[in-house]
């Protein structure tokens, strides 16, 4: 994986709830403190574009995407959980390697 | 279009206008059911499922869910314009589309067409991480999507319980479901749902207790090596149902339900006379025949010329030009056309004017639900004026004797209700000539007539003679006739006095049999 590639998250929410807020929150939070990496954040709502849910397999809400760099990798919740949205997503690992 | 079949007496002719609920126009105190399209289950339901509502159909893994769902979706695209959205949770669009082609459903001309709407919902474990709190919003906006996208009135969700096997959070899906169902009921979809069986639950995640309006259990078991498929409806509010057991069959065409409480004895009955096809056992009625509509039933032992019988009844009836249908279950159909035409009956010709049908198949194929739905199918399709099942003791050696004769009694229902004129034979025991077999104590109450055959030996020879044991509304001899078969046919004796005195004679006329058993003269 190389330095310059850039990350990029689909957040699917469904209106502006509370669950989809904080969840936008977080996954702000983590990317700027963890991700050194240039990233995109983008937010995606199904009760504007609900066509879009079936091509992510998108059936709980919030859903965080990876979609870039690959394997896609998909989280599901208000991602209150760091630890687990890190490991989820493999930002330690690439923390750790670049720290090295 | 012609209503789908005799099982289900329809009295009303489908057209795609009608609209689903045709149940409500006759009978306004009964709330809107939806026909599900599948022979007898509508019966049974009393029309069908709860319109705009959801149904819960639950069984074990193989038992028919998915066909059957998907069933009622075709059939409400095709019969009742109202189109479907098929959620799978389990088998992709492409497995899907493949596994139903064989049943004829064409799914990828139906999404074309924008009356289905296939959505596959892939739940992988290992590609998912839960944190914190979640709704399953995502699937009601990829339902609804689909749903407003092609005007469905008809819903599949195949199984939703897949999604417990893919996320840890039973808390939110249990809630989520429930919410579901009920966002289904607001939107005024007919729904089926479809649910594993669990251990002590009717369902692995308990879903009946969410679907409270009706809720269908089919089952797959194997007694005695064979196979049977049944369906009963556990629960249907707000309605009457049938209660029982109701066997039900998969094959090239779909599901088919066999609903046995339609026996009702109210059929019309003719007083027409038909030949036997035999000209000297005519004359052993005082009628000259059978009545139309009539079953008779013939039996003996092996070799007593009961096929033969049987033959010359359907060739008499393919001469009047009635169609026939031809139950073999010994012999295949070659055989038998050939075995009965060294007696002189010629029955090819009119399997190529498709006046006879013979159909052969092993007793052992099926359960004995099994044959009576594939008779009832046949005898749909073909829709013949006689029946002929040879010999009908092969089906009774499948089942235990209370079976056997409510089946029996569910199939001579069947004929008579569609005049349908029946002959069966049975064979009995070959050593006991007054033992009367299972065949004989089921089946000789419910016919019509019948009429026994025998085999005596007497003084190094065999005599083979015929009696009526009973004729119903219609006079008849009660001699024993003596008779021959040679290579034009079987040949009545008359009346030997001599036989009276105990003494009789061989006949000379019979060089061989069309059982292949050969006698000496």
């Amino acid at each position: 994986m190389t330095k310059d590639e850039s990350w990029e998250f689909w957040l699917y929410i469904a209106g502006q709830t509370p669950k989809s807020i904080l969840a936008l929150e977080n996954i702000t939070k983590y990317s700027k403190a963890h991700l050194k990496v240039k990233y995109i954040i983008e937010v995606i709502d199904l009760l504007k574009t609900p066509q879009l849910a079936e091509d992510d397999q998108i059936f709980a809400i919030p859903t965080l995407v990876r979609k870039a760099p690959k394997p896609l990798k998909k989280i599901i919740g208000d991602l209150s959980n760091k630890e687990k949205v890190l490991l989820g997503l493999n930002i330690h690992s690439i923390t750790a390697a670049d720290e090295k | 279009m012609f209503c789908q079949g005799i099982i289900l007496p329809c009295p009303f002719t489908i057209n795609s206008s009608a609209g689903s609920s045709i149940f409500m126009k006759q009978d306004n105190n009964v709330f809107p059911k939806t026909s599900t399209g599948i022979a007898g289950l509508d019966e049974i339901t009393g029309g069908g499922i709860p319109k705009g509502r959801p149904t819960l159909i639950c069984g074990s893994a193989g038992s028919g869910k998915t066909i059957l769902a998907i069933q009622f979706l075709i059939k409400g695209i095709t019969e009742y314009d109202e189109p479907g959205v098929f959620m799978s949770f389990e088998e992709s669009v492409k497995d899907l589309t493949q596994n139903v082609k064989s049943l004829g459903f064409d799914l990828e001309k139906l999404t074309a067409q924008k009356k289905l709407k296939i959505d596959h919902v892939r739940v992988e474990r290992s590609e998912i991480q839960e944190t914190g709190e979640y709704d399953l919003e995502g699937l009601f906006i990829r339902l609804n999507h689909a749903i407003d996208s092609i005007g469905a009135k008809r819903v599949v969700l195949d199984t939703i319980e897949s999604l417990f096997s893919g996320l840890n959070n039973t808390g939110i899906l249990r809630s989520e479901i429930r919410r579901l169902f009920q966002w289904l009921r607001e939107k005024g979809v007919t729904t089926i749902i479809t649910g594993e069986r669990g251990d002590k639950t009717l369902t692995r995640q308990g879903l009946e207790e969410y679907v409270s309006d009706c809720v269908i259990l089919l089952d797959f078991r194997v007694i005695e090596q064979i196979a049977t498929r049944r369906l009963r409806i556990v629960k249907y509010r707000g309605s009457t149902h049938g209660t029982n057991e109701y066997p039900f069959l998969i094959d090239e065409d779909g599901v088919s339900v066999l609903p046995i409480t339609s026996l009702k004895l109210e059929h019309k009955i003719s007083t027409e006379i038909i030949s036997t096809g035999v000209p000297g056992l005519d004359k052993l009625f005082n009628g000259g025949g059978y009545y139309r509509g009539n079953s008779t039933l013939v039996t003996g032992c092996a070799g007593t010329a009961k096929t033969i019988l049987a033959a010359y009844f359907a060739l008499n009836s393919c001469k009047r030009n009635e169609r026939v249908l031809y139950f073999s279950f010994e012999e295949s159909p070659d055989q038998l056309v050939r075995n009965v035409s060294s007696v002189g009956i010629h029955l090819r010709p009119y399997i190529k004017s498709k006046l006879l049908l013979i159909h052969a198949s092993r007793p052992s194929l099926h359960g004995l639900e099994m044959h009576l739905l594939s008779l009832h199918k046949h005898i749909r399709e073909f829709k013949p004026h006689t029946i002929i099942i040879d010999p009908i003791s092969s089906l009774i050696t499948i089942g235990s004797k209370g079976e056997v004769r409510a089946m029996l009694a569910r199939l001579m229902d069947m004929l008579k209700m569609h005049h349908i004129t029946s002959l069966f034979t049975s064979l009995n025991d070959e050593e006991s000539l007054n033992y009367s077999g299972i065949s004989e104590e089921a089946i000789s109450s419910l016919v019509d007539t019948w009429i026994k055959m025998r085999n005596e030996e007497t003084g190094g020879d065999r005599i083979r003679s015929l009696y009526i044991v009973k004729s119903r509304g219609m006079g008849h001899s009660s001699e024993i006739r003596d008779f021959g078969i040679t290579d034009r046919g079987i040949k009545i004796m008359d009346a030997d006095p001599s036989k009276k005195q105990g003494q009789r004679t061989p006949e000379k006329a019979e060089t061989f049999s069309g059982n292949g058993v050969k006698h000496k003269p």
